[in-house]
């Protein structure tokens, strides 16, 4: 039987107890004191110009795809400098503590940081920022004027939302698991980790986990059965078809995380016996289980900016994909695929040589399907009318980086070679070059590219460079001294270094972040000069970089209603198809269009659900039984109203069209 | 082969839809509820492999033989079953429109439901009063999530269920309510289904092992 938690008991607050603040650690106090007085001041300033009615209104209760799926973009970026503060004080750490030092990090502290820097990049940084942009693109580039399920979405948004706060709120009360990013048992059971930790890690997780879980499904629906007239399956833009996969293989591997996280969660609170050393529990079941979900997950990221990158170098080298059908078909592959290769994984588990070869092959063989997209993008670049915008450039940085992780890759797939890499920081540096060379590099360029269409302005490009030519060659420094670390033999996740002959490497990893940290900074100043100069970056043609997908036909940015008439598609560039044969916009006719009412119901339960968690983590029973409660009832009350809809009214449908009818004439009238 | 649909010319109505009818409210429910319930499947998939892998770890305790007492499980599923023709009843009174026929075919779909979680609490409760709990081994504690998780759906299925009918009271067989009527539907075969399932592999099997 497993050790009771370490922390003393009280009926009202749990193991809640002034204890659980951090006062003692410098670190942590700074944070919380420029965290506050960010935080006042922010919500000063929402206060002083009284925008919380605007906000409540027309963001948070709103059911609009593309506002949530701004909204999913701030909450990406904003933990993704959290996550990067975690990286940053790593690679100092390691930096520092070297041949005696012991770092400014302890063990305590740095075994969070880890921890919290792989839970935060990957659920609350890369899937907000996926979820975004399906979000945002998704309707309009299947010609819808929403979502199957609006009020889903908005609820999704906000439990995601409501994960990221309970992981955050662990910073300031109590702490974090230190256990890395998956949570491995027996360390993470009760016997190991008696403390608040792990359970910060489920209860956040598992909040997040019913937001994504929804917006798949609610996505699949959506691009299954709101697509325009004449959409056919094969003339789908490649995003949409990447989109597809993507939340296909959310659904389908999801709900294993969330049943493994519900069965260590026993583990910890009623003392079952899943994952225990004693009484017959098997903790290799755990690690085969969480990486069911894990490789999947994988390529739930990087599917959909594998979509993003077709859109941009077919329209960047002014000719339509290549390969389109082999794209779909690679696409579909790595979908499948990807469901049989989780062992590798963990080859060191000791399975035995037939079942480590079955997996190390099908690793290698999911990289032809990969190996196939580059060369479809290659082609598609080959003779084309290339321009170096923005979105490009990182999508070049993409094909040259991604390439060499991939390769990488497929040396950790050969089983022998795992026994000595598993665990290095040669892993970690693979992992990292797919990951910021595919998923960040593609993010970067689908911000870039498809800002204008939310906004109506360009994004400075001088910045923009700036930030490229620090990310592209600090990713660089900053990793390939990992993977020569790691043929060196140093393990991952280690605070402090006895041999001093690893220090330069270390500190040529450091001033590499560093160079990061000044992307970032260059990127985050992109964005405030862009705001600033939007009037000169203004685009109002609504397809500023001459794209071809029906995201473009419509209004930079789109009305509520996407499209007063739903395009009628042919062919694969839909958009590209009207515009070359100069299909007259339609200027009358207008109807009342039929759309869904907004609702607070989302940020509600998503509320609830965070005092739920909170009270789980801190075993406040009372107010666990209060929370849940009130979430089963706030649904049900939900159901209880049958008017969701309204109509918008045909003459706002025409002053709107009116106004962009003069928006067009005086283009063509300036050109 | 996508390129051979294309019209000649640039007739406006050929690209865009200027007569569409809008999509009828609830068009889509019924694809995402089969959806979410495979989701659901997969959890229990989850745990059905977790029975399968540690169900023989018995971490010399008490194995199946000693606990399963299979005449009470045989009852059991009937309860489910009855309920799931009962539910089946209540559909077709709704395809005729027959609302109070409906809703006492939905009571006592109801009245079944309750029946069946009430004899697996007092098969739990036995089995945790003869020290079998789910801290004595991996086997029970696989064994009481995989068949709890199923009592859990039950029992939120008669939550909604009665949130159902009193949804119907108040405002009649009107198309929204139909739709959800159909989906509780849905989950509630489904659960007959995995019931079928536990019912086999867990207590059949369990028997033989």
């Amino acid at each position: 039987m497993a050790p009771q938690s370490a922390l003393p008991y009280s009926p009202i607050f749990g193991r809640l107890s002034l204890e659980a603040i951090p006062y003692h650690e410098p670190i942590l106090v700074g944070t919380f004191c420029a965290v506050a007085l960010g935080g006042i001041a922010v919500l000063g300033l929402i206060t002083k110009f009284r925008l919380w009615g605007y906000l409540w209104k027309e963001w948070f209760t709103t059911v609009d795809h593309k506002r949530i799926g701004i909204m999913y973009m701030v909450l990406g970026l904003i933990m993704f400098l959290r996550g990067f503060a975690d990286a940053l004080m790593m690679r100092t750490q390691q930096a520092l503590a070297v041949g005696g030092s012991e770092g400014f990090l302890p063990a305590h502290h740095y075994d969070q940081v880890f921890t919290a820097h792989g839970v935060i990049m990957i659920f609350f940084v890369a899937m907000p920022f996926i979820t975004g942009f399906m979000n945002y693109v998704v309707p309009l580039q299947i010609g819808a004027r929403d979502v199957s399920f609006p009020f889903l979405n908005n609820f999704s948004f906000w439990m995601t939302t409501a994960g990221a706060v309970l992981c955050m709120a662990s910073l300031f009360i109590g702490e974090f698991a230190q256990t890395g990013w998956l949570a491995y048992p027996p360390l993470s059971g009760l016997a190991y980790s008696p403390n608040v930790g792990v359970d910060y890690y489920i209860w956040c997780l598992q909040i997040a986990g019913v937001g994504t879980t929804l917006s798949g499904i609610n996505l699949i629906v959506t691009i299954l059965k709101m697509r325009a007239p004449g959409m056919g399956l094969m003339k789908m833009p490649v995003f949409t078809w990447t989109s597809l996969c993507a939340n296909i293989l959310i659904v389908a591997s999801f709900p294993v995380l969330t049943a493994v996280l519900a069965l260590l969660s026993l583990d910890r609170y009623v003392h079952t016996d899943f994952f225990t050393n004693d009484f017959g529990g098997n903790a290799m079941m755990y690690v085969n289980l969480i990486w069911i979900w894990g490789h999947p997950e994988v390529y739930i990221l990087i599917l959909p900016l594998f979509g993003a990158f077709s859109e941009i170098t077919a329209t960047f080298s002014g000719k339509r994909l290549f390969g389109y059908t082999s794209m779909v078909y690679a696409t579909v592959c790595i979908t499948i695929l990807s469901y049989v290769v989780w062992l590798h994984h963990f080859f060191t588990m000791g399975s035995g040589a037939s079942v480590n070869s079955f997996f190390g092959i099908t690793t290698m063989v999911i990289s032809i399907p990969t190996g196939a997209k580059l060369f479809n993008w290659l082609f598609t670049m080959y003779r084309g009318r290339i321009r170096f915008e923005l979105p490009m450039m990182w999508t070049v940085a993409f094909m040259l980086t991604f390439t060499i992780g991939g390769m990488t890759g497929v040396m950790l797939a050969i089983p022998p070679a795992d026994f000595v890499l598993h665990n290095s920081l040669f892993l970690i540096a693979h992992f990292h070059n797919v990951i910021i060379g595919g998923v960040l590099f593609g993010s970067f360029a689908a911000i870039n590219f498809w800002w204008p269409k939310a906004f109506g302005f360009k994004l400075d490009k001088f910045w923009g460079k700036v930030s490229f030519w620090c990310w592209v060659p600090g990713f660089w420094l900053t990793f390939t001294p990992l993977y020569i670390l790691g043929f060196m033999g140093v393990t991952r996740r280690m605070r402090v270094f006895d041999d001093t002959g690893l220090h330069p490497l270390l500190i040529i990893s450091l001033i590499g972040a560093l160079t990061i940290a000044c992307g970032i900074g260059a990127m985050l100043v992109q964005f405030a000069v862009s705001i600033w100069k939007r009037d000169e970056l203004r685009e109002e043609s609504g397809d500023p970089w001459d794209a071809r997908t029906l995201e473009w036909a419509t209004s930079s940015p789109p009305p509520a209603y996407n499209f007063a008439f739903t395009p009628k598609v042919h062919s694969l560039d839909s958009w590209y198809e009207i515009k070359s044969r100069h299909v007259a916009r339609p200027t009358e006719g207008f109807k009342a269009i039929h759309m869904p009412k907004n609702t607070g119901t989302g940020i509600i339960l998503a509320g609830f659900s965070l005092v739920t968690g909170f009270a789980l983590v801190w075993h406040i029973w009372w107010l666990a039984i209060v929370g849940f409660v009130a979430i089963v009832a706030g649904a049900i009350y939900h159901t209880f109203n049958y008017k969701r809809d309204f109509y918008i009214p045909v003459e706002e449908v025409e002053a709107t069209e009116a106004e962009r009818t003069r928006q067009l004439a005086a283009i063509a009238a300036g050109a | 082969m996508s390129t051979t649909t294309i019209p000649e010319g640039n007739a406006q109505a050929d690209f865009y839809d200027l007569h569409e009818h809008e999509h009828p409210e609830g068009h889509s429910t019924m694809l995402g509820f089969w959806i979410y319930l495979m989701s659901d499947c997969l959890i229990f998939a989850i745990l059905f492999a977790c029975y399968a892998v540690l169900g023989g770890n018995y971490a010399a305790g008490p194995g199946p033989h000693d606990l399963f007492e299979l005449p009470l499980i045989a009852l059991n599923t009937a309860m489910l079953l009855f309920s799931s023709i009962t539910y089946g009843f209540a559909m077709l009174a709704m395809q005729r429109d027959k609302v109070a026929q409906m809703q006492i075919w939905l009571a006592i779909t109801g009245m079944f439901g309750l029946a069946f979680l009430s004899i697996e609490l007092y098969e739990f409760s036995h089995l945790i009063h003869i020290g079998a709990t789910p801290q004595r081994s991996a086997f029970l504690s696989s064994f009481f999530t995989l068949v709890g998780t199923h009592g859990l759906h039950v029992t939120f299925g008669s939550i909604w269920l009665v949130t159902l009918m009193v949804q119907v009271a108040r405002k009649g067989l009107i198309q929204a309510n139909k739709r959800r009527l159909m989906c509780l539907s849905l989950f509630w075969h489904f659960l007959d289904v995995i019931w079928i399932g536990v019912f086999t592999f867990v207590y059949l099997m369990g028997m033989l092992r």
